[in-house]
C-alpha cells in the first residue's frame, strides 16, 4: 500500500514534479510567489524610476555625445555631400565643392551656427576657427570661380587637409574624440597617426592617474591595516573612541580638509616651519609639498583612509583571536602566524578597501584641483576643463567613457582574482 | 627533583589577577600525572579556562610557576611549549583545506614533505576522516569539524593536549559519541589531556580526574565517582549531580557520625561528619535523591520521616517524585520504574528513610 501511495505522488526521477492537480511544481511555485515578487518590485520602483530618470539616462546621454558629431552634418550638408566624390586626397578637390562650401558658409552665416561650426572644427585643426569666419563673414559676396577666390582668401582651402578634416567631421558618428582621448588623429589619408607632441596630453595623464591612485591605493592599505586591527582589538570604550577619530574626516566638509591640507603643507605653511625651526630644513630650503604630485597623493590618502579603513575592520572584527592562538599552540611564531592565518583571512577586506579606495581616487576630482597644481592633475581635471572651460563636451565624453571602463575592468579583474561575492564593505 | 617525573605539569601557588583588584585564580597548586586526563569543571568565570590558558601561555601568571616536566614554562611563548590544543569554535583557518590544516604544524616543525603526508593521514585515520584531506573545513560537518580539531592538536604528537570545551557547540548526541571517542584516544596514544569543561556529565564520563573550581579554587580534586559519592563540601555536592539540602547545626558528633538538628526546628537528622568541625557549627546535609527510600521497612533505616508527596514527574527510567519532608518541599526522591511504586499518588502520605552514609554533613 505504501509503494502504491508513494509512486502515485513522486513520479521517476527524469520527469518534472507535478502537484497533486497535476500542474508543473516550477509553474505552481512560480505563481504562488509572483505576488511576493510584485510586491517586493513596487517597494523598490520608486528609486529605481529616480535613479533611471536623474543618473543612468543623463550618463547615458553624455556618453553617447563622445561619438555623436551632427555639427558638421547638419550645417555643412552641400559640402559634406559634395566631397562624397573626393578620392585622391593628394589634390585639391574642385570647383564644387568650393562652390558647396560657399554656399554653406553664407548660410551657417545668416544662421549665426557658423561660430560653433568652427569651433569644432578648431578642435580638429587648430587655427580653423578664424579661417572658417572669416570665410563666413565674405561669403555672401564671393564671385566664381570659388576655388581661386578663397585660395586666395585663405592659405587653408589650399590644404587638402582642411577638406579631409570637414569630409571626416561629415560622418554623423565618429570615433575622433577617442582618437584625441588617447593621443591620436586622422592625418589627410584617413590613417590613424600619433597626435603632435606639444597636444599629446591624455595618455600621459591617464598613466599619471592610474600611478597616483596606485600610490594612495598602497599608501592607504599601509596606513589603514594597523588601525584597522587595532580597532578590532582594543576594548570597547577605546575602539570606539578611535573608531570616532577614524570617521571624523567624514563629517568634515571635503573642501575644509582640502584647504587645511594647503595650511598645512604650503613652503610657508606648518609643516615647513616646523622642520626649519627644529632645524631639519634650512630656511631657503623650505620643500615643495604642495601644488604637484606629491601634495595630492598627501591629501587624497588622508581623505581616502577611511574608506580602506571600515572594510577592513569589518573583516578583521570577525577573525575570531583563537585563529592566532591555534596557530601559535600548534608551534607557529607571531609572524608567521600572522602571515600564514591572520593575514590570509582580511584578504576580502582588503580587496574590497582597495578597490574602493581605488575607484574613488581614480576619478577624483576636488582635491587635485585644488592642491594638484600643474603635474598633479588627474584625469578627472582634464574632463572638468572641457566641460566647463572648452566646452568640448564630445572629448570629455570620450574621456570620461575610458575612465569608466577602466575601472569596470578592473572590477572585472577584481572579480576573477578575489570574487566578488567575498567583497566585504561593512 | 625525584618522584616528581610522574607529574607532566605542575602549579604552584599559581595567582592570577587581571585588573590587580581580583584574583581569578587564588593560589593554585596542582600537578597533572602523565598520560592522565584531567578535567577543569566549574562554572562560568570560576578560573578554569584561566588555568588552561595560562598552561597553554596565552596568559601569564601574575604569581607563582607552572612547571611542564621539570621546567618552569612562565616565560617560554606559547609556540615553543609544544602543547596541542583544541579550541571551543575549533579555529580551523578557514582558507586552508582540511590537510593544510594538519600540515601546518608539521610545516613549522621542518618535518619532511613525505613524512608530513604521512602523518596526516595517519592523524586523519585515527579520527576516521580518511579521505577528505581536500576538503575545506566549511564543507564539514560540526562533528567532523571537531575531529579536524582534533587531528590537529595531535598530529604533531604533543605529550599534553589541552581542550577548552571543544563539544560545546555540538548537539547533545554528537557529543556523547565524541565524549567517547576522545576518550578512547586518548586511552590509545597515551597523551595527557587537560580538559575543561562546564557540563558535569561530560566530566564523568570522560576524566581520571576532576578538578572542581569555584570562585577561583579548586573545590575538590578526585576521580569521578569519588567526587560523586563523596563530595567534600557543599559547592561540589550541588554542583555534580542533584542533591537534597538541608540546613542545620550539629547537636553532637559521634565518631564518623553525628546528629543534626534541622534549623527549621522539623526535626533531627544523624549524617556522616564530613565537613564540619565539631558541636554547634552550621552544616549542609547533602543528600542524592536515588539514595531516598519510600516507604522503607519501620527500623530499618536510621532516619525515618513522615512527607507529604507533591507532584509526579515521568521520566520513563525513573519518576521523579517532589516530597515535603522537614520542612521543605523541594526534597525530590528519584522512584525507579519498577513494580511496586506504581501506587505514588499526589498528596498521599508516606515515609522516606535514608542510611548515615548516604546523608553527609558538609560545610554550611
Amino acid at each position: 500500500m505504501t509503494d502504491a501511495a508513494i509512486t502515485g505522488v513522486v513520479p521517476p526521477a527524469n520527469e518534472p514534479l507535478t502537484t497533486a492537480d497535476g500542474r508543473p511544481l516550477k509553474s505552481a511555485l512560480a505563481r504562488a510567489e509572483r505576488m511576493r515578487r510584485v510586491k517586493a518590485m513596487l517597494l523598490v520602483l520608486p528609486l529605481l524610476l529616480f535613479i533611471g530618470v536623474s543618473f543612468l539616462f543623463p550618463i547615458a546621454l553624455m556618453l553617447f555625445r563622445s561619438v555623436d558629431n551632427p555639427l558638421v552634418a547638419d550645417h555643412m550638408p552641400r559640402t559634406v555631400a559634395a566631397l562624397e566624390a573626393w578620392d585622391d586626397r593628394s589634390e585639391l578637390p574642385d570647383e564644387a565643392v568650393y562652390a558647396a562650401l560657399v554656399a554653406d558658409l553664407a548660410e551657417a552665416r545668416e544662421d549665426r551656427t557658423i561660430g560653433r561650426l568652427a569651433t569644432r572644427l578648431n578642435y580638429e585643426t587648430g587655427g580653423l576657427r578664424s579661417t572658417i569666419t572669416r570665410t563666413g563673414r565674405r561669403a555672401a559676396r564671393l564671385e566664381p570661380p570659388f576655388k581661386e577666390a578663397l585660395i586666395d582668401l585663405n592659405e587653408d582651402w589650399a590644404n587638402p587637409e582642411t577638406f579631409a578634416t570637414i569630409k571626416r567631421l561629415g560622418n554623423r558618428l565618429t570615433d575622433v574624440q577617442y582618437l584625441a582621448a588617447v593621443d591620436r588623429r586622422y592625418d589627410v589619408n584617413d590613417n590613424i597617426v600619433a597626435q603632435p607632441e606639444v597636444r599629446q596630453i591624455y595618455v600621459s595623464n591617464f598613466i599619471q592617474t592610474l600611478w597616483m591612485s596606485i600610490i594612495v591605493t598602497v599608501a592607504c592599505l599601509v596606513l589603514g591595516y594597523p588601525v584597522a586591527y587595532l580597532l578590532s582589538i582594543l576594548p570597547l570604550r577605546y575602539s570606539n573612541v578611535l573608531m570616532i577619530l577614524v570617521l571624523l574626516p567624514f563629517w568634515t566638509s571635503l573642501l575644509v580638509r582640502t584647504t587645511s591640507w594647503i595650511v598645512l603643507l604650503q613652503t610657508e605653511g606648518i609643516i615647513n616651519d616646523v622642520l626649519v625651526w627644529i632645524g631639519i630644513l634650512s630656511d631657503d630650503g623650505r620643500i615643495q609639498l604642495i601644488f604637484n604630485a606629491e601634495g595630492t597623493v598627501i591629501a587624497m590618502t588622508q581623505i581616502l583612509l577611511p574608506f580602506m579603513i571600515l572594510p577592513l575592520y569589518s573583516v578583521m572584527k570577525t577573525i575570531p583571536p583563537s585563529y592566532t592562538r591555534a596557530a601559535m599552540s600548534l608551534g607557529a611564531n607571531r609572524y608567521y602566524a600572522f602571515w600564514r592565518v591572520y593575514a590570509p583571512n582580511t584578504l576580502p577586506g582588503v580587496g574590497a578597501g582597495c578597490l574602493l579606495v581605488f575607484i574613488l581616487a581614480i576619478g577624483y576630482y576636488i582635491t587635485p584641483a585644488l592642491v594638484g597644481g600643474q603635474d598633479g592633475m588627474m584625469i578627472s581635471n582634464f574632463i572638468a576643463y572641457h566641460m566647463q572651460r572648452s566646452l568640448n563636451w564630445g572629448l570629455a565624453a570620450a574621456l570620461g567613457t575610458i575612465l569608466l571602463l577602466g575601472v569596470l575592468i578592473l572590477y572585472w579583474v577584481y572579480n576573477k582574482l578575489v570574487g566578488i561575492e567575498r567583497l566585504k564593505l561593512g | 627533583m625525584t618522584g616528581q617525573n610522574d607529574h607532566l605539569v605542575r602549579f604552584r601557588e599559581v595567582q592570577k589577577s587581571y585588573d590587580g583588584e581580583t584574583l581569578v585564580v587564588k593560589n593554585l597548586n596542582l600537578d597533572i600525572a602523565r598520560g592522565e586526563f584531567l578535567t577543569l569543571l566549574g562554572p562560568s568565570g570560576s578560573g578554569k579556562t584561566t588555568c588552561l590558558m595560562m598552561l597553554a601561555g596565552f596568559e601569564s601568571a601574575t604569581h607563582g610557576t607552572i612547571y611542564l616536566g621539570d621546567h618552569p614554562i612562565n616565560n617560554v611563548p606559547p609556540h615553543k611549549r609544544g602543547i596541542g590544543m583544541v579550541f571551543q569554535n575549533y579555529a580551523l583557518f578557514p582558507h586552508m583545506t582540511v590537510g593544510e590544516n594538519l600540515s601546518f604544524p608539521l610545516e613549522v616543525r621542518n618535518i619532511s614533505k613525505a613524512d608530513v603526508q604521512k602523518k596526516v593521514e595517519r592523524a586523519l585515520e585515527m579520527v576516521q576522516l580518511s579521505g577528505y584531506q581536500h576538503r575545506r573545513p566549511s564543507q564539514l560537518s560540526g562533528g567532523q569539524q571537531q575531529r579536524v580539531a582534533l587531528a590537529r592538536a595531535l598530529v604533531f604528537e604533543p605529550t599534553l593536549v589541552l581542550m577548552d570545551e571543544p563539544l560545546g557547540a555540538l548537539d547533545k548526541q554528537l557529543r556523547e559519541h565524541m565524549q567517547y571517542e576522545i576518550k578512547h584516544i586518548h586511552e590509545n596514544l597515551g597523551v595527557t589531556v587537560v580538559y575543561v569543561t562546564h557540563d558535569q556529565s561530560e566530566a564523568l564520563t570522560m576524566s581520571n580526574r576532576i578538578a572542581v573550581f569555584n570562585d577561583g579554587v579548586i573545590q575538590q580534586l578526585d576521580a569521578p565517582s569519588d567526587l560523586y559519592e563523596k563530595p567534600e563540601n557543599a559547592f561540589v555536592a550541588q554542583f555534580i549531580g542533584e542533591n537534597n539540602r538541608l540546613k542545620g547545626h550539629v547537636r553532637d558528633m559521634n565518631g564518623s557520625s553525628c546528629r543534626v538538628e534541622l534549623d527549621n526546628g522539623q526535626g533531627e537528622v544523624r549524617a556522616l561528619a564530613v565537613n564540619v568541625t565539631g558541636s554547634g557549627s552550621p552544616t549542609t546535609l547533602s543528600l542524592r535523591p536515588e539514595r531516598v527510600a519510600i516507604d522503607p521497612v519501620p527500623g530499618s533505616l536510621p532516619n525515618h520521616f513522615e512527607a507529604q508527596v507533591e507532584e509526579l514527574i515521568y521520566l520513563g527510567d525513573h519518576i521523579r517524585t517532589r516530597v515535603n519532608v522537614c520542612g521543605t518541599d523541594q526534597f525530590i526522591v528519584k522512584v525507579p520504574n519498577a513494580h511496586g511504586h506504581a501506587s505514588l499518588k499526589e498528596g498521599s502520605t508516606v515515609t522516606v528513610g535514608w542510611e548515615i552514609d548516604d546523608c553527609r554533613a558538609l560545610d554550611a
